[in-house]
């Protein structure tokens, strides 16, 4: 059952741009909207095994920092080759200046 | 000694997949996130500054070497244009495939298709060969862009400054693939989502080779051609003397892009035929940070590696008796000294792979 797991407080992250988050034996990548928003996906590149967390986010796209695919995380869509597999996305609140993500 | 096999199809790229050497984790110098951001930041100024020069140069070059064509007058301005053409426009693919050079997708698109056409590759089968590079940097078996394989051969070498071996490979391909779309090891890395592009791509280039060779014909001239086509043959020196040096006589096989890259300073007017390349371990170590922010990042982990090369006389001093070397001992590599402020080579991430392997 997914059940909601505090990842970070909202000031852990600086806007544009996001943080890597483990949990459960496995990795996410939380981030920060220009607009003050949260959003999570998962942590690697659909590509190769790569870290997103060490990416460039540009608006709405995080950019992988090894193939520079690129993605919109907020959907997980794949945006520039060489990606082609959408990365999967979580549901994200806030409560408290805490960021949640339901996993 | 070990016999190397770089069919990427082959023995050698196989056992890289067993061992973990292939898709394997890399050494990185430690940066400050803060830092980091900084230098991967995008802005199009730079490049759109740099890419009007360059098409500008190109289009006053060629223009006087029409207009005084067929004097031999002509011929300062067919090499210039020549070296724009056939070794800048390999930078201006290299930077607009990784997406950095602009800060707008478009923009780098666009200049990135124009420029694989230049320089003679099919815009869709070495985006994502270039990808494998860097996924496998001379990986034996893996990476489909080392330049000189072991044993060396000079002959291939030397042909390769005058770009007959790469025209050559390059219209046997695009024929191949304008019929038959990629051939099998390319489709090692390149996704069944992009098959169809290679085709329609080597399709396209060789009309506008078939319309200028047309055009020649009918104007009874090679004029034609010295625009489209044979300044990838007359103008490509640059580029070889320049991308020869970024792998030259180091290692292969390893996981660590200080043993197998070298830094160049080299003079500002090849820095801008070769956008900053010549901060090689850099950019392989960090491929999001524009050619722009090179020079900045090179200050900022040159501590922790090789001492940069200071000419691309003393590069070539270096790898010349290498590659003499490697003729006859294929695993005799150039490995440079660290300053005592770098962190030790990280020899373990491949070491298990390697002994595995032999």
């Amino acid at each position: 059952m997914p059940q909601w797991t505090l990842a970070c407080k909202t000031t852990d992250i600086d806007a544009e741009d996001l943080i890597r988050f483990d949990h459960g034996g496995a990795t996410y990548a939380i981030y920060h909207s220009p607009d003050g928003k949260f959003y999570a996906t998962a942590g690697r590149c659909t590509h190769e095994d790569v870290h997103l967390s060490d990416g460039l986010v540009m608006d709405y796209v995080i950019e992988c920092p090894k193939h520079n695919g690129q993605f919109d995380y907020r959907t997980g869509e794949a945006k520039r080759a060489p990606v082609c597999i959408n990365l999967k996305t979580y549901p994200v609140k806030v409560e408290g200046g805490q960021v949640f993500i339901e996993v | 000694m070990t016999h190397r096999n770089y069919d990427l199809l082959g023995e050698d790229g196989r056992r890289a997949v067993e061992t973990g050497l292939a898709t394997a984790e890399w050494y990185h110098s430690d940066v400050p996130r803060a830092v980091m951001k900084d230098l991967m930041k995008r802005s199009d100024a730079p490049a759109i500054r740099d890419t009007v020069i360059f098409y500008g140069a190109m289009i006053l070059f060629a223009g006087l070497g029409i207009w005084l064509w067929p004097s031999w007058w002509s011929a300062p301005f067919w090499l210039a244009y020549g070296v724009l053409y056939g070794s800048g426009s390999d930078s201006r693919w290299h930077e607009c495939g990784h997406g950095t050079a602009f800060k707008t997708g478009w923009m780098n698109d666009l200049v990135f298709e124009i420029a694989s056409f230049m320089i003679m590759r099919n815009s869709s089968t070495w985006r994502w060969s270039h990808a494998r590079h860097h996924t496998d940097t001379y990986i034996v078996g893996r990476d489909p862009e080392i330049a000189v394989m072991r044993p060396t051969q000079m002959f291939k070498i030397l042909l390769a400054f005058v770009g007959v071996l790469d025209v050559w490979a390059y219209f046997k391909g695009t024929i191949y693939n304008a019929v038959y779309g990629p051939t099998e090891a390319e489709k090692t890395f390149i996704p069944a989502s992009g098959w169809a592009k290679v085709t329609y791509v080597a399709r396209i280039s060789l009309a506008i080779y078939a319309a200028t060779i047309l055009l020649a014909v009918w104007m009874g001239s090679i004029l034609p051609l010295m625009v489209i086509g044979l300044p990838r043959i007359y103008g490509s020196w640059h580029m070889v003397l320049t991308g020869l040096f970024q792998h030259g006589g180091l290692a292969d096989n390893v996981l660590d892009h200080r043993l197998n890259s070298r830094t160049v300073y080299i003079n500002p007017i090849s820095r801008f035929i070769y956008w900053n390349m010549n901060y090689h371990i850099e950019h392989h170590m960090f491929p999001m940070v524009p050619y722009h922010a090179l020079p900045r990042l090179h200050e900022v982990i040159k501590a922790d590696l090789p001492a940069p090369t200071p000419s691309m006389w003393a590069a070539y001093k270096e790898i010349w008796p290498a590659w003499i070397r490697q003729m006859r001992d294929e695993d005799y590599f150039i490995k440079r000294a660290l300053p005592a402020t770098a962190r030790p080579y990280r020899e373990d991430l491949h070491t298990a792979a390697l002994g595995a392997a032999e």
